[in-house]
């Protein structure tokens, strides 16, 4: 069984406007979306800003509210339930914010901050509690003295990995990681994503990786899925996007990664500007006659992409 | 060999940290030619930004100390009285900011932000700005010009905007045109057009092009010439052929080791050790990477680290590159365990 089943999640916001502030539109930012995630496996989300990928991760862990469509978390829909039953199972999905700066209490320690779901969750003495805290903190590899520190006297990678065991001090099933790199440096980002598959491994996680970013997407994801306005557009293995992707939208982004060899770049300006010429020719054959993105079709065992 | 436009010459930058002074650029040395892109290389903290504005005088001098020359003419900037300076910077030294969300002004229309260095620097008539701005917006690729004149930033996209800020740049013909990390803040499908714009507009001018970036992507793509920066200083500097091909400084290398691009499958990136020293902690005697290599021997380093031609053209600071190896390409072997022990 999947550990995680999304089943056409639509996420609308209401346009107020006129007399009386009547709805009159929705902005949809998410519509209609169905990906399965296998435990175990990293899937990971990719598009642009304002795609809806973030809208998407934080609807599953509860932090906004679904319009209609299921999560089927280990079999139980999150979406229907009731505030107090959901914190039942919201224990086992947690969450690495993008910036490690932000989504830390500048006024806790260490000890606090990671303390805090344990104290949500968890009846631990004091005792215990430090003990546990002191694992995780050796576990992401800061010194022992550390957790009496506050966040300002880490560094961004250092931080992250506080948020790192802050999200894995319930034993979670599921971390839902919005992308945890893109405000570090190119080395501390091979540091984290290291950490990441370490404890993938160690605790047996599934990660729902969401980013922009399709290096790091490619080295991180066994399955991908690319989201443009709200709606999939092509869902694979990470080999089948990168070596055969089938979508224009797809090998649009694919050719905007910057090429790495300086003698080749020419060809990936002239590549690009192809690509760019015939998806602007070919815009509306993408989308069906109320200006939606098709459904995905299945055209192998696990590649599937938008199309008529 | 092209003319040099800008010339730096052991620059030195210190700001004012608790009554003393800590050098950010530190003896930096540097020729930018016409129609040339030198790209500027390095993580946060490594003095690329305080470089550029050391360049175009963005320091507050009340707690910034700056030192050695930057040469632009026959002039030297940094002495320059600041009323000959301003009739230079945003004329013949401009720059392009990171984030266009924030370097517009919100309350002026975008013809009138492209059209003010031309009523500071030139002498046009009004209709003479209008066509003007109207040809740049066109140059740097938005179609709808006439409409974008009358518009305000927020009506833009992020890459209209960066497209805005880069028109803003161009506007009065500049000779070195200063770019910091121009498309961090922006997707990558837009990084991929600005990237393909600056390529274009570079070949139909002589502008000679600085592009301080920490995405060494960018760098491959649109670089003429590297300079790798860490800890303030200058470690290596080569053409970016040879950069890519053969990085010599254990810096260089680990960074280029470190991108995921890189790799293919689910391999292991490679990861420097330590951190960045902070201005405060850093060690200015010997080898400023040696604490992050600690397996190459001490000897290996010189004890005061110098620029050297390792192939013609390409420079590399210290000798510690010459036996510099990556430990996990030697696990299991007897080398490896002999230094660990």
């Amino acid at each position: 069984m999947s550990l995680l089943k999304v089943n056409d999640l639509k996420i609308h916001y209401p346009i107020r406007g006129g007399f009386f502030r009547r709805v009159v539109d929705h902005v949809k930012a998410v519509d209609g979306i169905s990906f399965e995630l296998q435990p175990g496996e990293t899937y990971g989300l990719v598009g642009e800003s304002g795609c809806g990928k973030t809208t998407s991760g934080r609807a599953i862990i509860g932090l906004n509210n679904v319009t209609s469509g299921e999560l089927l978390f280990e079999g139980k829909d999150l979406a229907k339930m009731g505030r107090m039953e959901r914190r039942k199972h919201t224990k086992d999905i947690q969450m690495i914010f993008q910036d490690p700066y932000s989504s830390l209490n500048v006024r806790k320690n260490v000890l606090n901050i990671i303390a805090e779901p344990l104290r949500n969750f968890e009846r631990l003495s004091p005792k215990e509690e430090l003990l546990r805290v002191q694992e995780l903190v050796a576990r992401v590899g800061l010194s022992p003295e550390s957790i009496y520190k506050y966040p300002h006297q880490f560094s961004g990678g250092q931080r992250q990995r506080i948020g790192i065991a802050r999200a894995l001090a319930l034993k979670p099933k599921l971390i839902i990681a919005d992308e945890p790199v893109s405000a570090l440096d190119v080395s501390v980002q091979a540091q984290v994503l290291n950490f990441m598959q370490e404890i993938q491994e160690d605790f047996g996680l599934t990660y729902l990786f969401i980013s922009h970013d399709l290096g790091i997407i490619q080295h991180m994801c066994d399955r991908i899925g690319i989201m443009y306005r709200g709606r999939f557009v092509e869902e694979g293995t990470a080999s089948e996007i990168y070596n055969n992707p089938q979508h224009l939208y797809t090998k649009r982004l694919i050719a905007a990664i910057p090429e790495l060899d300086p003698e080749k770049r020419f060809e990936k300006m002239h590549l690009r500007q192809s690509i760019n010429q015939e998806y602007q020719n070919d815009y509306n054959n993408y989308f069906d006659k109320d200006g939606r993105m098709y459904d995905l079709k299945r055209i192998s065992e696990s590649h599937s992409v938008a199309m008529q | 060999m092209k003319n040099p436009v800008l010339e730096i010459n052991d620059l030195r930058a210190s700001f004012n940290i608790k009554g003393n002074y800590y050098a950010a650029v530190d003896g930096v040395s540097l020729t930018v030619h016409e129609n040339e892109v030198v790209a500027i290389v390095g993580e946060s903290g490594c003095g690329k930004s305080a470089l550029a504005n050391s360049i175009m005088g963005l320091h507050n001098l009340k707690n910034t100390k700056l030192e050695g020359e930057i040469n632009f003419g026959n002039q030297n900037l940094l002495e320059l009285p600041l009323a000959k300076f301003n009739k230079i910077r945003g004329k013949d030294i401009a720059m392009i900011f990171q984030d266009p969300m924030t370097a517009l002004n919100p309350l002026a229309t975008i013809g009138r932000q492209i059209e003010e260095p031309m009523d500071y620097h030139l002498k046009l008539s009004a209709s003479e700005k209008k066509n003007r701005t109207l040809e740049l917006l066109r140059r740097v690729g938005i179609k709808n010009e006439q409409r974008v004149y009358e518009q305000y930033p927020h009506e833009l996209s992020g890459g209209m905007r960066q497209r805005v800020v880069i028109a803003i740049a161009l506007s009065c013909d500049p000779v070195v045109l200063l770019a910091d990390e121009p498309t961090t803040a922006l997707d990558v499908t837009i990084q991929a057009q600005i990237m393909d714009l600056m390529k274009e507009l570079q070949n139909q001018t002589k502008t000679g092009i600085i592009l301080i970036t920490h995405d060494l992507g960018v760098v491959a793509e649109m670089a003429d010439r590297v300079v790798v920066m860490y800890a303030g200083e200058i470690v290596e500097m080569a053409d970016v052929k040879d950069l890519f091909e053969n990085p010599l400084h254990p810096y260089t290398r680990s960074l280029l080791n470190s991108i995921p691009a890189n790799f293919e499958g689910k391999e292991k990136l490679h990861v420097i050790d330590g951190i960045v020293p902070s201005l405060q902690n850093l060690d200015r005697t010997g080898c400023r990477f040696a604490p992050r290599i600690a397996w190459i021997p001490e000897e290996d380093h010189e004890e005061r680290p110098e620029m050297h031609e390792a192939e013609p053209n390409h420079f590399v600071r210290c000798s510690c590159y010459k036996t510099f190896y990556f430990p996990e390409d030697r696990v299991g072997e007897n080398e490896y365990v002999a230094t660990e022990s």
